[in-house]
């Protein structure tokens, strides 16, 4: 050791990983604030509002003088929407990532891949736009009773909006699959389509169903598009031609207003938010789980 | 001979639906942006860059909204990047493999999947509420900075992970620190790619308005932002306004308004696509 002062030296060393430390626990605090903020308003709301009430009432009235707090409409109106989107984005997005891991060229691959990028890129409030100028006055022509705010128009908007995100992590997925398994196929007579269907497919299943969850919890938690195109009535209902509202609406329709803190109309919203967060917090949880287990198959 | 034309037809079925696929996004892609032009770029000239909001629509503005995105974008990234990059450093080059560091890596992945909105609701009752910031920038900022986090630890995770460990042998070889080695070669080498989640990051702040309304940011204001605890509104909370108001007139201002906030957005993601594709070919080269 040549250093003069090799002891302060290591003190700095020590100071830094500490320091360094101290941003990498940031990311915990984050996720312990969240639940803290969002259970802490909650909790004083479910002293006013009863859960049993809160969670198999078929009724949200919270801004009319006759206040009911069930949440199912709203979690009808999200799944309504979501499963939409769904019905699209999921098999347009297996199809775009069959073609684009198994048949298209390198070529095709490099000009395809950015232009996804791009079309995820795009702000939700654009897609919201989108949906309620462009899209609904179109299905009106085609769907005479659609009525000007509905989940079907969003759901269509929503499911392409979600399509990139499940195409690129479907076709990784599918990417990590090892050659050898494809080559085994080829090598005992497979058409190029067996391959992509029996035996690459399959074999990324748990990536490919972890795409499928992360789609899902992203459907679930999107804001502006339902805000804007879906409408802001809660209806226990399954019809997707008429107004609907989805927890996330909701959120953005008091927080339009200006609600004062303490108010339970103001606590109302942390406890859906409560509801929100724990749906896709369990559904990344569970993404995670299966893209761990895919790796570690092909590792 | 049967089942040759059988798998033949088969290919050409799948072949033509996944073409079919591709092309209903690409279709949709390509009326979204054809209805928004029609619709916005006649309201589109450096009147409405220059003029407030306004009752009328031929003479409401974008000044104030395009204003406060900036100054939010760029507080945004002040905050973000600094506390992101190091928590990286800190999970690639100090993180030891045990359950608790496997816990907190899971977390990263979860938050990135966390609803918008509901950073909105942590900022409403952290910075708003408890820390009495009230609705302003620096409200904003701090909450757009906790939700575009962990998109810079993770893409700057995978570019300090690119860099060989060979290079950081060398420098440990040579007898340096562990912070001489972040400082000297980590930093350096894995810049343009922290550089690239640094582009992505912005382009997801300046498009997103779910936080921003649950914070309660304005969505008529009428003057520019003078300091960090002023009120501020957004560009795409511009938007927003004027999409929910039933007048025509607002709508084409509201496509004029998407026009720019998607003018940014693509040169944004673009310069991202390039610096990336350059980092990666850089890497390349200098393995081999």
């Amino acid at each position: 050791m040549t250093s003069a002062t090799p002891g302060s030296s290591h003190v700095k060393e020590q100071m830094v990983g500490w320091a360094f430390k101290l941003c990498g626990l940031l990311s915990l605090f984050v996720t312990v604030g969240i639940a803290v903020v969002l259970f802490a308003e909650a909790a004083h709301f479910f002293g006013e509002v009863s859960v049993v009430e809160f969670l198999f009432g078929t009724e949200w009235t919270p801004l009319f003088t006759e206040k009911h707090f069930g949440i199912l409409p709203l979690v009808l109106g999200t799944l309504l929407v979501s499963a939409i989107a769904m019905i699209v984005a999921i098999p347009l997005g297996i199809l775009i990532a069959v073609y684009l891991s198994e048949y298209a060229s390198a070529r095709v691959r490099r000009s395809l891949k950015p232009i996804l990028e791009i079309l995820a890129s795009i702000p939700t409030i654009v897609f919201g736009y989108f949906a309620l100028l462009s899209v609904t006055p179109f299905l009106q022509k085609i769907i005479p009773g659609l009525s000007g705010f509905n989940a079907l128009s969003p759901g269509i908007v929503m499911g392409i909006m979600i399509l990139p995100f499940v195409v690129s992590l479907t076709d990784d997925a599918m990417t990590a699959v090892p050659h050898s398994l494809r080559m085994a196929a080829y090598g005992l007579g497979s058409t190029r389509l067996q391959v992509a269907f029996r035996v690459v497919l399959p074999s990324a299943s748990s990536g490919v169903i972890a795409a499928c969850v992360l789609a899902v919890s992203r459907a679930v938690g999107e804001t502006m598009l339902v805000a804007i195109a879906a409408g802001m009535r809660p209806t226990f209902t399954l019809n997707p031609l008429v107004p609907v509202q989805t927890i996330t609406a909701y959120i953005v329709q008091v927080s339009l207003g200006d609600t004062p803190a303490g108010t339970l109309e103001y606590r109302s919203i942390f406890a859906v938010a409560s509801v929100l967060f724990v749906l896709t917090f369990i559904l990344n949880m569970l993404a995670q789980k299966l893209r761990a287990s895919f790796k570690f198959t092909y590792a | 001979m049967a089942r040759t034309v059988h798998r033949k037809s088969a290919e050409s079925v799948f072949f033509l639906s996944a073409l079919l696929a591709l092309s209903v996004a690409l279709l949709m892609l390509a009326v979204l942006v054809v209805e928004v032009f029609v619709d916005g770029f006649s309201q589109l000239d450096w009147q409405f860059l220059t003029h407030f909001p306004s009752r009328n629509p031929e003479d409401a503005g974008i000044l104030s909204a395009w204003v406060g995105s900036v100054y939010l974008i760029t507080l945004t990234v002040a905050f973000a990047v600094p506390l992101g990059v190091a928590a990286a450093i800190y999970f690639e080059e100090y993180a030891r493999k045990n359950w608790f560091n496997t816990l907190m890596e899971m977390n990263i992945g979860t938050l990135a999947g966390v609803p918008s909105i509901i950073y909105g609701l942590l900022g409403l009752g952290l910075f708003v509420r408890t820390l009495n910031m009230g609705r302003s920038l620096l409200a904003g900022a701090l909450t757009m900075a906790l939700l575009v986090l962990p998109i810079i630890i993770i893409t700057a995770r995978e570019a300090i992970r690119a860099i060989p460990s060979s290079v950081q042998d060398a420098a440990f070889a040579l007898g340096a620190t562990r912070s001489q080695v972040i400082r000297t070669i980590i930093l350096p080498l894995s810049f343009p790619g922290i550089l690239t989640g640094i582009i992505l990051a912005l382009s997801r702040a300046i498009g997103e308005t779910a936080p921003l309304i649950a914070i309660g940011a304005l969505t008529y204001i009428a003057f520019l932002p003078d300091g960090l605890s002023s009120p501020f509104t957004a560009l795409p909370i511009q938007i927003f306004n004027w999409v929910s108001r039933p007048q025509a007139g607002f709508h084409s201002n509201a496509a004029a308004a998407i026009i720019v906030l998607l003018t940014i957005t693509l040169l944004l993601n673009a310069f991202a696509i390039l610096l990336r594709n350059y980092f990666y070919r850089r890497i390349h080269a200098h393995l081999s």
